[in-house]
């Protein structure tokens, strides 16, 4: 019998997985797509809020600012970038009291660092950023991530240390059988004593299988703009505009990988699978980005996408235990990437109200980062290239990736072009894949041993190809 | 392993990259080096199985990888040094040449250096083309790739966007392999490609061109399920469906490094072929690299 099982392999997911592997506890975790990550997670802006801009009073706020903690020491054991950016609130005329709020609310939240900066302070600091700037809240606590990466380390050391993870998974039933709960997934039945449900945008309808009412989830669609890299950095921390009602507004990201990103734009939609982009919305975006930082420009564009938030009407996380071992971890939309391993916390300690929580005696707290060929130094990539000659066979050239990583990340789980992709940077650059994607497709069919045609972008559905034959 | 300086170093093996290569080693340059990342010369007209090459250089109609092979011959003749499967990944104005392969990372110096690094294709991102991003979406070259190089049938019902020459050469392929091409949507009021690729690869097979007909939205969750796309003359909107979209909608010179480490052109760094500005035939990339390579000393 299974100890827990997680429905969701997105941040908040991973977040549990990598929580409840330090446990004497026997979990599954499931996902209906393809591979972790590629549901609400793959599209988050990366960003580690502070958390001075939710309510001092509010679950999100409170486990917004614990995350932002807790990512410095994960990010340490688990090995992924974690860039301490900083962000910035700006005011133009007439602003300073929303920015002054935002202070206050910080200050009650704990934050550490926070300022206000005045328009001298930003001049030197960020000079860049549009001169009608009066003022700014500064945030140094702020960082980004790559939301992605986070979730496939977390799943890693998850593995490591006992937990399973199935992808393409999809649950469709949930049953109460006696003491234990009855999982059905279209691919086969699992028995738990818990169900912990991080399913995202499908939260609700998971909840709802279950017989357990729970907000309902409003997708919020984001879309998000990318600026090539011959673009300087244009800020070197985060931009904010002052929040709105539904969102914290239209911002400047500076990214894990040196890109910077406009947006995300926030529209409520009905489809959960709505992750179009739009011509107006990019007009939007520009024109908000343009009013930070106006050197900003459409021919700087290089990539779009689109994401959807799992927002409620309610406005704040819905975390509770419901019944009988059904936890429900509903509506984490922002500052959620931030708070997911808090959340993780929090959860456990409600596990831990009813359930006694012995530690694993053999916990393996660590994991090895992807060799990362594009940031060695010479010598560095020599003693790569010495161990495995696939070390110095560059795939995609745009962003230096080499063949020893696209297998490396296959080796990792890696199962579509868009798992390598995330995994290895590969496709992100310049080209989009131009030059490297028949590549990668023969390497991907030697090493799962697949025909080309059972090659998918993102999962069943997606075939890169039609006919394996002219 | 250990590098002489080069009298010349040539970064790319392509049709430009042999001939300035060529070029230099006929007027006397020594020390010349070729790095291809690819595992052998010819660059991308090795996927280029189509005729139209060759008639004014070697006064014979012929296709790519023909016309690749008979200049390989004359580079391989000259007792050029040739190092295939090498990735240049910077240089620097002191022009220090720094590259991957299997036997390691190097850097290598040169008195002269000549981009031949060629162009690559603008694609559905750059245009930021509304709508969702499913598989189905290729550049036309990549396409290229997959049907010449690999044998493999990216899609049954193909929309081409653009009238590049490599859009035009696809829509015939795609044709002749089976798919059915529904048209070539260009933005523009005329024409991007060479004529004689209109009449050979569209009129022949009677694929329509739309002229001032723009993209509007790509439609399908997985694959590419339709696309939507406007008359600018009209106004008027249509959508039809497809699996597969091809994006010929022009070519970048890849001079990225130069950019990426601040150098421009000059001091003995050149610039040549389709990395100096995009030519429409191979025969006049041919010319001028090896005119370039024989003014080099």
């Amino acid at each position: 019998m299974i100890d827990i099982i997680i429905i969701g392999g997105g941040i908040v997911g991973a977040s549990m997985a990598y929580e409840l592997a330090k446990y004497q506890l026997n979990v599954t975790l499931l996902e209906k797509e393809t591979e972790l990550s590629f549901g609400v997670s793959k599209s988050n802006s990366g960003i580690i809020h502070t958390g001075f801009q939710d309510d001092y009073n509010s679950l999100k706020g409170r486990l917004a600012v614990r995350g932002n903690f807790l990512y410095r020491e994960i990010s340490r054991l688990l090995d992924f970038p974690f860039i301490p950016t900083g962000e910035l609130v700006v005011a133009f005329p007439g602003e300073k009291e929303s920015i002054e709020e935002i202070k206050e609310n910080g200050d009650r939240l704990g934050i550490p660092g926070i300022e206000i900066v005045d328009g001298e302070w930003l001049n030197k600091n960020e000079p860049m950023l549009s001169k009608e700037i009066e003022y700014a809240l500064l945030g140094p606590t702020a960082a980004v991530i790559n939301p992605w990466e986070v979730i496939y380390a977390m799943a890693e050391n998850a593995i490591s240390n006992g937990v399973k993870i199935y992808c393409d998974n999809e649950v469709h039933s949930i049953a109460k059988i006696n003491n234990f709960w009855r999982v059905k997934t279209y691919q086969a039945e699992y028995e738990s004593r818990y169900v912990i449900n991080a399913a995202g945008l499908s939260a609700d309808k998971i909840s709802f299988m279950a017989g357990i009412k729970c907000p309902i989830i409003i997708p919020y669609k984001g879309e998000e703009f990318i600026l090539d890299r011959h673009a300087d950095r244009l800020t070197k921390r985060i931009v904010f505009p002052v929040p709105k009602k539904h969102t914290k507004g239209i911002l400047i990201i500076p990214t894990v990988d040196g890109n910077t990103m406009i947006g995300p734009t926030s529209n409520e939609v009905t489809d959960k699978e709505d992750i179009t982009t739009t011509k107006k919305h990019k007009d939007e975006v520009l024109k908000a980005a343009q009013k930070l930082a106006p050197s900003i420009n459409e021919d700087l564009l290089i990539a779009s996408f689109a994401g959807l938030r799992p927002t409620t009407r309610e406005g704040d996380f819905y975390i509770k235990e419901e019944q009988n071992g059904f936890i429900n971890i509903v509506g984490i939309k922002s500052p959620g990437l931030t708070a997911a391993p808090a959340i993780a916390e929090y959860v456990v300690n409600i596990l831990a109200e009813n359930t006694t929580l012995p530690k694993k005696k053999k916990y393996n707290p660590k994991r090895k980062s992807m060799p990362r060929f594009r940031l060695l130094n010479t010598k560095e990539r020599n003693t790569l290239i010495k161990k495995d000659t696939d070390f110095g066979e560059v795939i995609c050239r745009c962003e230096l990736v080499t063949k020893g990583e696209i297998k490396e990340a296959i080796r990792r789980g890696a199962r579509t072009l868009d798992g390598i992709k995330f995994r290895t940077r590969s496709q992100m650059g310049r080209c989009h894949g131009a030059f490297c994607t028949s590549k990668i497709m023969a390497i991907m069919s030697e090493e799962l041993e697949i025909p080309f045609d059972k090659i998918t972008k993102r999962g069943q559905g997606s075939e890169l190809i039609k006919r394996n034959e002219l | 392993m250990n590098y002489k300086k080069y009298d010349l170093i040539v970064i790319g093996g392509g049709p430009a990259g042999m001939a300035a290569a060529a070029g230099a080693s006929s007027s006397g340059v020594k020390d010349i080096l070729i790095l291809e990342r690819m595992p052998g010369l010819g660059g991308i007209l090795n996927q280029c199985i189509h005729l139209g090459f060759g008639l004014e250089y070697f006064k014979k109609e012929m296709t790519g990888t023909e016309y690749a092979a008979r200049y390989k011959k004359i580079v391989y003749d000259k007792d050029i040094e040739v190092k295939t499967s090498c990735l240049v990944h910077k240089i620097t104005p002191e022009k220090n040449v720094s590259f991957v392969s299997r036997d390691g990372e190097f850097t290598v110096s040169a008195k002269n250096i000549i981009m031949a690094t060629g162009c690559r294709e603008r694609t559905r991102e750059m245009l930021t083309v509304p709508g969702t991003r499913p598989s189905g979406i290729f550049t036309a070259g990549l396409a290229q790739e997959m049907v010449n190089i690999y044998g493999l049938m990216p899609g049954h019902e193909v929309v081409i966007v653009g009238s590049g020459d490599i859009g035009l050469i696809m829509a015939r392929r795609m044709t002749l392999e089976g798919a059915k091409v529904h048209f070539v949507l260009e933005i523009l009021d005329h024409l991007s490609g060479l004529i004689r690729n209109k009449v050979q690869c569209l009129d022949d097979f009677k694929i329509p061109l739309y002229l001032e007909h723009e993209l509007m939205e790509i439609t399908g969750k997985n694959r590419v399920e339709a696309i939507r796309y406007r008359d600018n003359k009209t106004g008027r909107e249509k959508v039809i469906s497809c699996d597969t979209v091809l994006f010929s909608v022009g070519l970048i010179p890849e001079q990225d490094l130069l950019i990426d480490s601040g150098i421009t052109t000059g001091n003995g760094i050149f610039l040549t072929g389709n990395a100096d500005y995009v030519h429409d035939l191979v025969d006049n990339v041919t010319k001028e690299a090896e005119k370039l390579g024989r003014s080099i000393n």
